[in-house]
């Protein structure tokens, strides 16, 4: 996001005003992320107050049943159960999707057979099949599993296809000029240049997994953080379910900052200027 | 890809994929894929159904009011964050946390906010699509040169002339892609909410078709679902393109 | 003070004392465009031929077919008396945009043509530090090229060609993405590089001053179709003082005449 910006001190100018330093203060990228925050613990404070609705907690009170919630034992318990099938179905999603894709990047064949199918199961709502999923392998691991691994590999197909398709041709070229054999190329030139982009759609795919993982648990598992929020909801907890979605959502806020942190750190964009 | 001399376009290779559904269809080795043929068949005779036509016209009606909702929060919402600092500053955070934060998870909040019916469906469309849209719209009034506004303003343009006439132009082709993917994000969230909430439009058909493995039906529907939401993408996409010609040179 | 000696069309046919690459015949045409018609040449071994010309007369086209990273319609190309077609050991390139390994450190980069061919780490370091020292980059080993200007990155991509130990190195426009201050810089090192290298040097440019400044053969081309037009052997002495050549009177008279010559492709 926007970032402050601070005007250096050069030699000779005076010492700023205490309003200007004031100022200053708030540009900063940290201070204005908690003012944020604080806005909108506030307006929730609010809006719960009011109240907008019934079934609207107050941020107090939800911040209270996290509190809980994690003392008992019971939101651990679920997110135990979560993320396995989370890590395991990314997991092969990535093996899967990086392997799928390059080989359609590099190989024509491939490319014409099998990108429309995932062109086509990224742009349309698969989340239809998880019901069918549930239905047909059950509650357990292996559905949630196949749950994050169908919403996850188009999006990881899609941006390692991509990456490798739109590799740096003068590279290519120039290794071609030095003699360089296809399988050199292959992982001396293209993998290396298109790992920030497939990284990307790790990021995007882990996301993708998030949303397979919850959706499946709502629909039909009695385990896990979407049951939580379904048993919360069936019991009137209502500070309770809203303080189980609040900890997906930023558990999975976190995950993806990480992520793109280590995007930015290992395959710095300014490397990208050769 | 070429095949015997002749260029054969990329999106010809489903058909290949609907041949291969056929042969494992007829040779019965997966229950969940009967023959492709079948599924045409049930989806001719579903479209006649009543019932079927009444879930379209829920699903149809909800999905676009959200959508027309999320883009006239969205876009100005868009342009807000792109052109005032403080208001980028303080909402940023959120709309890029909830941009890639599994909104399903909301879904629940919104059945117990807006009841089992129509309104929550409306309220998933617009919890799914908004934030693409701000977020594009966004980066289009970012992208702006600043030499065109200043332009403007040094020709004495008003504050509605220099949204109505520059802003909104010159960010046209960012604020069309945001609505495509909003789009597509719209379809997933009519979606996600309709199987959430279980008695209304597609989501309660889907449940019925899969509840009782009646997969003819339940792939005729999953097509007609797929087709729509790659239709609708298709004609933003030649939107898209009616301003292609300029997206280059701002 | 000798006149510049100039060779015209009749006489260009008479071979080049000992060629190490002979062009014969070479024809190339882009999508109805002919790029190169019959193009016929010899460079002599160990001097710098210039191909200059202005945009449109496939000079950057026939570098890359001598070098064998595009195939020729018709024609041959030998060197060293054997036919090529393909990249081979005997030639190095020097790329325009550099194509420098964005992920890579100097030290790498410069000996990646070597990594290419299989040698062994230690050797192709060794061998690299001591041309990223001849290029003036001793003390950059460590650096990306994100942290280079970029005449610097160019020095690494000639540093790259000179590592593999060709006979013949082919520079396509090597300090057109440069600065002017680095580039007169640039050029007054390639000569110095030179008495100290007995290589074969083919430069494609576009600047008559660069061309007349550094090379002891210019091919002048013409554009559409691209023809060798014009041969040219600027007598410049070039032992002394750089700078002084700049102000040397054959050398402003052959770039006065050579802008003559040209001035009628110029759109």
């Amino acid at each position: 996001m926007v970032a402050g910006t601070e005007v250096g001190r050069t030699a000779g100018v005076a010492p700023l005003s205490r309003n200007a330093q004031a100022v200053r203060l708030f540009e900063r990228p940290i201070v204005l992320r908690l003012v944020s925050i604080g806005l909108f613990a506030a307006a929730w404070q609010i809006a719960g107050l009011i109240p907008v609705s019934f079934a609207f907690p107050t941020f107090s009170d939800t911040m209270a049943a996290f509190v809980r919630m994690m003392a008992d034992g019971s939101m651990v318990t679920a997110y135990g159960s979560t993320l396995q099938p989370l890590i395991l179905g990314v997991v092969l999603a990535t093996f899967a999707g990086v392997g799928i894709g390059t080989l359609c990047g590099l190989w024509r064949p491939g490319e014409w057979l099998l990108i429309p199918v995932f062109i086509v199961l990224q742009a349309a709502p698969v989340a239809a099949f998880i019901p069918l999923v549930t239905f047909i392998y059950g509650i357990g691991m292996t559905a949630k599993t196949l749950a994050v691994i169908i919403l996850a590999l188009p999006v990881i197909v899609l941006n390692t296809y991509k990456a490798v398709r739109n590799v740096n041709g003068s590279l290519l070229v120039m290794s071609r000029s030095f003699m360089g054999t296809r399988w050199q190329e292959v992982f001396k030139i293209i993998l290396p240049d298109a790992s920030p982009v497939i990284f990307a759609g790790l990021r995007l795919g882990v996301a993708a997994g998030f949303v397979g993982v919850v959706l499946a648990e709502l629909l039909i598992t009695p385990t896990g953080i979407g049951d939580l929020i379904t048993f919360a909801r069936s019991r009137a907890d209502y500070a309770g379910m809203y303080a189980t979605i609040a900890s997906v959502i930023a558990l999975s806020t976190v995950t993806l900052v990480a992520l793109q942190w280590i995007e930015v750190r290992v395959f710095r964009p300014e490397k990208r200027g050769g | 890809m070429t095949l015997f001399g002749y260029r054969v376009p990329m999106m010809a290779s489903l058909l290949v994929w609907c041949v291969l559904w056929e042969i494992v269809g007829r040779l019965d080795l997966m229950f969940i894929l009967p023959p492709f043929s079948d599924v045409l068949v049930a989806a001719v005779d579903l479209v006649q159904l009543p019932s079927w036509q009444g879930a379209t016209v829920t699903t149809l009606r909800a999905f676009l009011i959200g959508m027309v909702l999320a883009i006239c929060v969205g876009i100005p919402l868009g342009m807000l964050m792109g052109r005032v600092k403080i208001a980028d500053d303080l909402l940023g955070m959120w709309v890029n946390i909830f941009s890639s934060a599994p909104l399903s998870a909301i879904v629940p909040v919104l059945m117990i906010l807006f009841g089992f019916g129509e309104k929550t469906i409306i309220a998933a469309v617009f919890l799914f699509a908004i934030w693409i849209i701000v977020l594009d719209t966004r980066a289009g009034v970012r992208h702006i040169s600043p030499s065109l506004i200043e332009m403007a303003r040094s020709y004495g343009a008003p504050r509605w002339a220099l949204y109505g006439k520059i802003i909104v132009w010159a960010a046209l082709p960012e604020i069309l892609a945001g609505i495509r993917l909003g789009l597509i994000r719209g379809v997933k969230g009519v979606v996600i909410g309709q199987l959430l909430v279980a008695i209304v439009g597609y989501g309660a058909l889907f449940e019925t078709f899969s509840r009782n493995f009646r997969m003819s039906q339940f792939w005729a529907l999953t097509i007609i679902l797929f087709a729509f939401a790659l239709v609708v993408s298709a004609l933003i996409e030649r939107a898209e393109a009616k301003v292609e010609f300029y997206a280059g040179v701002r | 003070m000798r006149a510049a000696v100039v060779r015209n069309e009749a006489v260009m046919n008479e071979p080049a004392a000992d060629a190490i690459v002979e062009v014969r015949g070479i024809s190339k045409t882009y999508g109805g465009v002919e790029a190169l018609r019959d193009v016929d040449l010899d460079f002599p071994r160990g001097k710098l031929t210039s191909l200059l010309g202005p945009s449109g007369c496939g000079k950057t086209t026939l570098l890359k077919i001598i070098a064998g990273l595009i195939d020729a319609d018709r024609g041959s190309v030998v060197v060293n008396g054997k036919k090529v077609s393909a990249p081979g050991p005997e030639r190095a390139f020097v790329f325009q945009d550099f194509a420098l390994l964005p992920w890579a450190t100097v030290l790498r980069n410069v000996a990646f043509g070597l990594e290419l061919r299989g040698t062994a780490k230690e050797e192709r370091e060794a061998i690299a530090r001591r041309y990223v020292a001849d290029v003036g980059l001793a003390g950059f080993e460590d650096k990306y090229p994100h942290e280079l200007s970029g005449g610097m990155r160019q020095r690494v991509g000639l540093a790259r060609a000179l590592c593999v130990d060709a006979d013949v190195l082919l520079l396509d426009e090597p300090f057109s993405a440069v600065d002017e201050q680095n580039r007169r810089k640039f050029q007054e090192d390639l000569i110095r590089l030179r008495t100290n290298q007995n290589k074969t040097f083919i430069f494609v440019t576009h600047s008559i001053e660069e061309a007349v400044y550094i090379s002891d053969r210019i091919v002048l081309l013409s554009p559409r179709p691209g023809r060798v037009s014009r041969i040219i052997e600027p007598d410049i002495d070039r032992s002394g003082d750089p700078d002084r050549i700049h102000r040397d009177k054959h050398y402003l008279d052959t770039v006065e005449e050579i802008w003559q010559g040209l001035k009628q492709y110029v759109e």
